[in-house]
């Protein structure tokens, strides 16, 4: 027989225990949480460094700490915790097919499912960097793991492409680990890490970050020995003339995350061209109703703090649906969010208004650097409201909230803009 | 949250005004602080007080919290995250590596159990970050 839960949550990441609890405090009984890894906590468990929580728990945690604190509150609600255990398939009529050393294969059904799979990583194949294909090439992530999990260095002298957090991250952990960080290379002209890290991880260091250069070849027989960086032009296309070589064994590729939805597509879940997620309503569910996904399997989050708040309000919606009442509005007043100028992806993608309570809530990405600058929300053509802001990057996610009265008036769908504030 | 863009390559242009231009790191804001150098230490382009004595700490005598790992045995890894519990002189970071690598524990561990005190004399204990059981 299978057995029956309540709420099903795939992923012990922070999405997915956060996800849990909040299930177990709006009504779930019967909650389970599964991931294929040895223990709970996602990729904060290689996330030593500190920089988490400073929104939930007003201090500053490492990764660990963050996930530690949340697998306790997990623990104390009684809900099962099952690791070990790969998640082969999710149904639309919520039934999850799983196998695990211990168990073998075996399958649970579920009053609700949440979603919470993380990313992975971008790899080299993904950026089609020319040359040789010697050992020594590591994404930023998996050298993380290997350093600060499996305790072993995976290089000397070393060279990172990209400046997003998790480079940054690991610049300044092979340096403690007495490597040699000889630069970080950015295409980009700005960084998408934080401007914190730049400082506490490149310049306390004196490492150099390159920005509008990139790596254009590895060289190397067995094991990389040099590379060779360019400076690239507005279309992104390498300078001749500008090369530089640095000798290095090691390059660590921070080139960005895709969210893991393999199982999301197999459902027939609708997937989201610029999130890589999917397509979600204002709390979280899926386009197959019962179905919720959170943290990074739906976008890419910069911090933690806002997964598990994205977490918390699936988990309650989860609980929701498990126990009935949810308001099964699934098509009723639909207000899709359309984006306009500037901006890349909203999460949610549309709002169901008489599920919203008091507001609704919009994350979004911009696709340039802004400075004082305002967010437009039009129904059509009309404004409806505008929000100010001193400064936007593509690396920092924005939200805006939206009151609901704004919506019920709304006669059309909504539209967000982003541009330059105009000078009086 | 602001972040870095070119404009960070631009040569100071107060170096001889005495004011030092900061990146305040201790919130993913990161404010761009300038720092009046002698005297009060005026702090000024923090949105909250830990701007101000982050920027005045700068100028004066530089701290960091170091996060790292040290060896562990008995456990299901071989490392176990630790952190000092307050923040340390900028100087002192890497001798404070090399004290480190020269720690081996045995699980279990707890989160917040103290596993080397008043590292170089600084006040500070390392913690370790996470509890580490013993593996079977
Ligand atoms: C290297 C790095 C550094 C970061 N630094 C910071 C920082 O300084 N501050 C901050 O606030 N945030 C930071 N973040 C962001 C934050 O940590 C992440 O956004 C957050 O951890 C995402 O949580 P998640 O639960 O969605 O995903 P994850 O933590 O990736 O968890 C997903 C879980 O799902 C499991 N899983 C996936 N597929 C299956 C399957 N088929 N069956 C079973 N289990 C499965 C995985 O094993 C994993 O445990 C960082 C992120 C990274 C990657
Ligand atoms: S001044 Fe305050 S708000 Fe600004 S970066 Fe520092 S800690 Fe954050």
């Amino acid at each position: 027989m299978t057995q029956r839960y309540d709420v099903a949550v795939v992923g012990a990441g922070p999405a997915g225990l956060a996800a849990a609890c909040s299930a177990y405090e709006n009504g779930a009984e019967k909650v389970i949480v599964i991931d294929r890894d040895r223990e709970a906590g996602g990729i904060l468990n290689q996330c030593i460094h500190s920089g988490f929580g400073l929104h939930y728990f007003k201090e500053e945690l490492t990764g660990p700490e963050y996930a530690g604190r949340f697998e306790e509150m997990l623990r104390k609600t009684g809900s099962r915790l099952m690791l070990d255990t790969m998640v082969l398939k999710v149904t639309q009529n919520r039934e999850i097919h799983m196998m695990s050393p211990k168990e073998g294969y075996s399958v649970i059904s579920a009053g609700a499912v949440v979603l919470a799979m993380g990313c992975r990583e971008r790899t080299r194949g993904a950026v089609g960097i020319p040359g040789a294909r010697p050992a020594g090439v590591f994404t930023a992530g998996a050298a993380q793991r290997y350093v600060n999990i499996e305790g072993y260095m995976v290089g000397r002298r070393v060279v990172i492409l990209g400046s997003g957090d998790i480079g940054l991250i690991m610049a300044r952990r092979m340096t403690l680990e007495g490597a040699k960080v000889l630069a970080c290379v950015e295409i980009m002209p700005h960084s998408n890490g934080l401007a914190r890290n730049i400082v506490q991880c490149l310049e306390d260091y004196g490492i150099p970050l390159y920005l509008s250069h990139t790596v254009t070849e590895i060289r190397g027989k067995n094991r990389v020995e040099a590379v060779k960086v360019q400076r690239v032009d507005e279309s992104l296309k390498p300078v001749p003339g500008t090369e530089m070589i640095f000798d290095c064994d090691t390059v660590l590729l921070s080139v960005g995350l895709i969210p893991e939805n393999e199982l999301t597509r197999d459902a027939g879940i609708k997937i989201d061209p610029r999130t890589k997620g999917p397509y979600v309503y204002e709390n979280m569910e899926t386009t197959v109703p019962g179905v919720f996904a959170c943290g990074n399997v739906v976008h890419v989050h910069d911090l933690v703090d806002f997964v598990t708040a994205e977490s918390k309000k699936a988990g309650e919606a989860a609980a929701k649906y498990a126990n009935n009442s949810a308001l099964n509005a699934f098509n009723s007043d639909l207000k899709a969010i359309i984006n306009g100028e500037n901006v890349a992806y909203t999460v949610p993608q549309s709002i169901r208004t008489e599920n919203t309570d008091k507001f609704a809530e919009v994350f979004f990405r911009v696709k340039r650097v802004f400075g004082d600058s305002v967010i437009e929300l039009k129904d059509g053509e009309k404004p409806l409201k505008a929000y100010k802001r001193q400064h936007m990057a593509p690396g920092e996610m924005e939200h805006i909230i939206i009151p609901k009265d704004m919506l019920l008036s709304a006669a059309g769908s909504l539209t967000i803009s982003v541009k330059e504030e105009e000078k009086q | 949250m602001k972040k870095l863009e070119l404009e960070r390559n631009k040569a100071p242009e107060n170096e001889n005004r005495a004011v030092k231009e900061l990146i305040c790191i201790m919130c993913p804001k990161g404010c761009r602080l300038k720092v009046e150098e002698g005297g009060g230490y005026a702090v000024t382009g923090n949105a909250c007080p830990k701007g101000a004595e982050y920027g005045r700490k700068e100028v004066t005598n530089p701290t960091r919290v170091l996060t790292s790992t040290v060896k562990i045995t008995g456990a299901i890894h071989s490392c176990c995250p630790v952190k000092t519990d307050r923040d340390i002189p900028k100087q002192l970071v890497l001798k404070a590596m090399d004290v480190l690598s020269g720690v081996v524990l045995k699980a279990p561990v707890r989160r917040g159990e103290v596993v080397v005190s008043n590292i170089l004399g600084t006040g500070a204990n390392l913690i370790a970050t996470r509890d580490m059981e013993a593996a079977e």
